[in-house]
C-alpha cells in the first residue's frame, strides 16, 4: 500500500476541481438563457404573477445569487443534478441510465487503441526504415486529419451498406431483443464499427508516439549495456526497453482521455450509440441546459477517475517508481 | 540551448568560423561564433523537405481555392439547382444534397468559414497558451501554482463537451465558435510555454540580461520567449489542424452559424440520407481531410527544420 498516500492527494484535490466544476456549471446555468421557472411557465402556457412568485420561491429563485449557488451546491451534493423538462425526468436518472453505454464505448476504444497502438509502434522501431515504419507514419498523420465523424460516416457507406457486415445505428437489435449470451454478442456486433471509429484516432497517436519513444530507449546505455552482457535481441527489447517505452503512451493515454470523451460525442451521434455523448447532442437540440450542464459534470468525473487510474498505472510500470514509495 | 548554437555553427562552420577570429575578444573562450541566418536555414531546411512543400503546395491550393472558387464557379451554395440527390454528373460535378443544392458550390465557399474559424481559433488558444504559460514558468512560486491549478481545471472539461455547452448557451455565431474553441484548447501551448521558459530562465543569456538591468515584462516577452517560440510555433502549426477539426465537429452537429456554409455543415444536415446518398458527405469530409492534412505536414516540416539534431544532415 505505498502508493496510498500520492494517491489519497490526489483524490483530495481531484474532489476540490470538482468542487470547482460545480460552480462553474452554477455560473453557466446564470448565463443561460431562461431560468427553470420561465421554462415550467412557457409549458403551462403562461402563469399569473402569483403563480410566478411561488414557484420562484419554490426553486430558490427569489433569493440572493450566493445564496443559490449555496442551495445549488447542497443539491448536487446530495444527488440532485437538476430536473429535465424535455425528457421530463429527473438528470440524474437519465445520466446513470446512458453512462454505461459510453464506459463500454470508450474503455473499448482506448484498449484497442493501446494494444494495436503500441504493438505497431514497437514492431516499427525494430526496423526504422521497414515498410511497418512508413505505414505507421502515414497512417498517424492520416489518422489525426480524418475528422473523427466523418470516419465514422464512410464507416457505415462501407461496412454497413457496400458490405452489409455490421448494423448501421443503435447498440442491439430492437426487433429481436435478445437474451443472456445472445444479447452480448449482439451489443458486440453493434459495438465494433463505433469502437474502431474512435479507437483509429488513438491508434495513429500512440503508434507514432511509441514508435518515437521506442527508438529513444533503444539507443539509450542501458540497453547497449544489456545486449553487451550478451542477452538474447528478445530479452531486451520486451524486458528492458519496452516497460520504458511505454511510460509517454502511459502520460498521453490519461493526458488525452477528456478528448476520447468529446470524440464519443460526435462518434455516438453518427452511430446512435444510447450513451451520454447522444444525450448531450440530444440536450442541444432541445436547449436542455440542466441535462447538459450535467454531462459536463459527468465527463469531467470521469476524466478525473482516468487520470487517478493513470496515475496509479504510471507507478506500477516505471521501474524508477515502483521500488520506491513515491 | 546551447546544443542548437553549436549545431547551427557545425552546419554554417566554414563561412562564419574564420571571419569570427580576427572579431578581437570573444566573451567566452569556448563558446562557438553565433549563426548568421537561422531564419534561413530554417527556411532552407524546410524547403528541402518534400512532404511539407506537399503540404504548403496543397494548403495555398485550398485556400487560393476558396476565396476566389466561388467567383469563378459562380453557383449559389444555397440556392436549388437541381433534384434532391442528383449523383455526381456532367451537370453537377459533385452532386446535389437533400435540398438540391450544389455539393461543390457548397465545397469551395463552405472552406472560408472553416478556414476563418480554424485560423483565428488557434491565435486565441496560442495566445491564451502563451500568456499563461509564460506567466506560469517565469514567476513560479505562487503564480505558478495557481496558473497550474487552472490549467488542470480547464484539462479535465472535455474539450469538445465544453466548447459546445459555451456555443449552446451563447450563441451560435463564427466569433463565438473561435472564441469557444480558443477558450478551452489552451492548456496544451501553456504547459509547453511553461517548460520552455522553466528551462531557459536560468540560463546565462538571460542572468546576463538581468544583471544588466532589464525589467521582468522585458524579460518575458523579449528575452526569453524568442528563445522559446521554435516548439510553440510547432504547436500553433498543430493547433490551427486541430482548431479546424474541432469547428468541423460542432457545425456537423448543428452548433455552427446557420447562415454560413461550412463543410462540418454540409457532412450534418446529409447525413440521415448518407446511404442513399454518399456523394453529399464524402466530398465535404475530403476537404476537411485535405486541409487537415496539409497543416500536419506543414508542422511536421517546420519541427523538422526547428529540430537542431535533423539539420546537421
Amino acid at each position: 500500500m505505498r502508493h496510498a498516500y500520492p494517491i489519497a492527494i490526489r483524490l483530495v484535490q481531484s474532489l476540490a476541481l470538482l468542487v470547482c466544476v460545480v460552480v462553474l456549471n452554477f455560473l453557466l446555468i446564470q448565463l443561460a438563457p431562461g431560468d427553470t421557472v420561465s421554462v415550467i411557465v412557457g409549458e403551462m402556457g403562461g402563469a399569473s404573477p402569483e403563480t410566478i412568485a411561488a414557484l420562484k420561491a419554490e426553486y430558490g429563485l427569489d433569493q440572493s445569487i450566493p445564496a443559490q449557488l449555496g442551495i445549488y451546491l447542497g443539491k448536487v451534493l446530495t444527488g440532485d443534478l437538476g430536473y429535465s423538462h424535455y425528457f421530463n425526468r429527473p438528470v440524474l436518472g437519465l445520466i446513470l441510465e446512458r453512462l454505461p453505454a459510453t464506459i463500454l464505448l470508450v474503455v473499448t476504444s482506448l484498449i484497442l487503441a493501446f494494444v494495436v497502438g503500441t504493438a505497431l509502434g514497437i514492431f516499427s522501431a525494430r526496423r526504422p526504415k521497414g515498410i511497418l515504419s512508413h505505414f505507421v507514419t502515414v497512417f498517424s498523420l492520416a489518422g489525426f486529419s480524418a475528422p473523427v465523424f466523418w470516419t465514422g460516416l464512410m464507416m457505415l457507406i462501407v461496412f454497413a451498406s457496400l458490405i452489409p457486415l455490421f448494423p448501421v445505428s443503435g447498440m442491439a437489435d430492437v426487433a429481436r431483443p435478445g437474451q443472456g449470451l445472445g444479447y452480448v454478442l449482439d451489443v458486440l456486433h453493434h459495438l465494433v464499427l463505433p469502437a474502431v471509429t474512435l479507437g483509429m484516432i488513438y491508434v495513429a497517436s500512440y503508434s507514432r508516439l511509441s514508435r518515437t519513444s521506442m527508438l529513444d530507449v533503444l539507443s539509450a546505455d542501458y540497453i547497449r549495456t544489456a545486449r553487451a552482457k550478451g542477452l538474447p535481441e528478445r530479452r531486451v527489447v520486451y524486458k528492458h526497453a519496452l516497460r520504458n517505452a511505454l511510460l509517454p503512451v502511459v502520460t498521453m493515454v490519461g493526458m488525452e482521455f477528456g478528448q476520447l470523451f468529446a470524440g464519443a460525442v460526435l462518434v455516438e451521434t453518427v452511430f446512435n450509440w444510447p450513451g451520454l455523448g447522444r444525450l448531450a447532442y440530444e440536450s442541444i437540440l432541445r436547449r436542455d441546459y440542466p441535462t447538459l450542464l450535467a454531462i459536463l459534470l459527468f465527463s469531467a468525473m470521469l476524466v478525473m477517475v482516468a487520470n487517478i487510474l493513470t496515475d496509479l498505472a504510471y507507478r506500477l510500470i516505471d521501474p524508477r517508481i515502483r521500488g520506491r514509495g513515491r | 540551448m546551447t546544443s542548437r548554437s553549436a549545431s547551427l555553427a557545425a552546419a554554417s562552420g566554414p563561412e562564419t568560423a574564420p571571419a569570427s577570429a580576427p572579431q578581437g575578444p570573444s566573451p567566452a573562450a569556448g563558446t562557438t561564433p553565433k549563426p548568421d541566418r537561422p531564419l534561413l536555414d530554417t527556411c532552407r531546411m524546410f524547403a528541402r523537405n518534400c512532404p511539407a512543400m506537399t503540404g504548403l503546395v496543397l494548403l495555398a491550393t485550398i485556400v487560393l481555392a476558396t476565396l476566389f472558387g466561388p467567383g469563378l464557379y459562380g453557383v449559389d451554395p444555397f440556392s436549388m439547382v437541381d433534384m434532391p440527390f442528383a449523383p455526381p454528373g456532367p451537370d453537377c460535378l459533385l452532386g446535389t444534397d437533400y435540398l438540391g443544392r450544389d455539393i461543390l458550390a457548397g465545397v469551395i465557399v463552405g472552406g472560408r468559414a472553416t478556414l476563418a474559424v480554424g485560423a483565428s481559433a488557434a491565435a486565441i488558444t496560442v495566445l491564451i497558451g502563451v500568456v499563461i504559460g509564460t506567466f506560469a514558468g517565469y514567476f513560479g512560486g505562487w503564480v505558478d501554482a495557481v496558473l497550474m491549478k487552472v490549467t488542470e481545471f480547464f484539462q479535465i472539461l472535455p474539450t469538445l463537451l465544453f466548447a459546445m455547452v459555451l456555443v449552446t448557451i451563447f450563441s451560435s455565431s463564427l466569433v463565438t465558435i473561435a472564441i469557444a474553441i480558443g477558450a478551452v484548447s489552451w492548456t496544451a501551448t501553456a504547459r509547453l510555454t511553461r517548460a520552455e521558459f522553466i528551462r531557459i530562465r536560468d540560463l546565462e543569456y538571460v542572468k546576463a540580461a538581468r544583471t544588466a538591468g532589464a525589467r521582468d515584462f522585458y524579460l518575458m516577452f523579449r528575452v526569453i520567449l524568442p528563445a522559446a517560440l521554435p516548439p510553440i510555433i510547432v504547436a500553433a502549426a498543430l493547433a490551427v489542424g486541430i482548431s479546424i477539426l474541432f469547428e468541423a465537429g460542432l457545425s456537423f452537429l448543428g452548433l455552427g452559424d446557420p447562415n454560413t456554409m461550412s463543410w462540418g455543415m454540409i457532412i450534418g444536415q446529409n447525413r440521415d440520407y448518407l446511404l442513399n446518398a454518399w456523394w453529399t458527405v464524402t466530398f465535404p469530409g475530403i476537404a476537411i481531410f485535405l486541409t487537415v492534412l496539409s497543416i500536419s505536414l506543414i508542422g511536421d516540416g517546420v519541427n523538422d527544420a526547428l529540430n537542431p539534431r535533423l539539420r546537421r544532415r
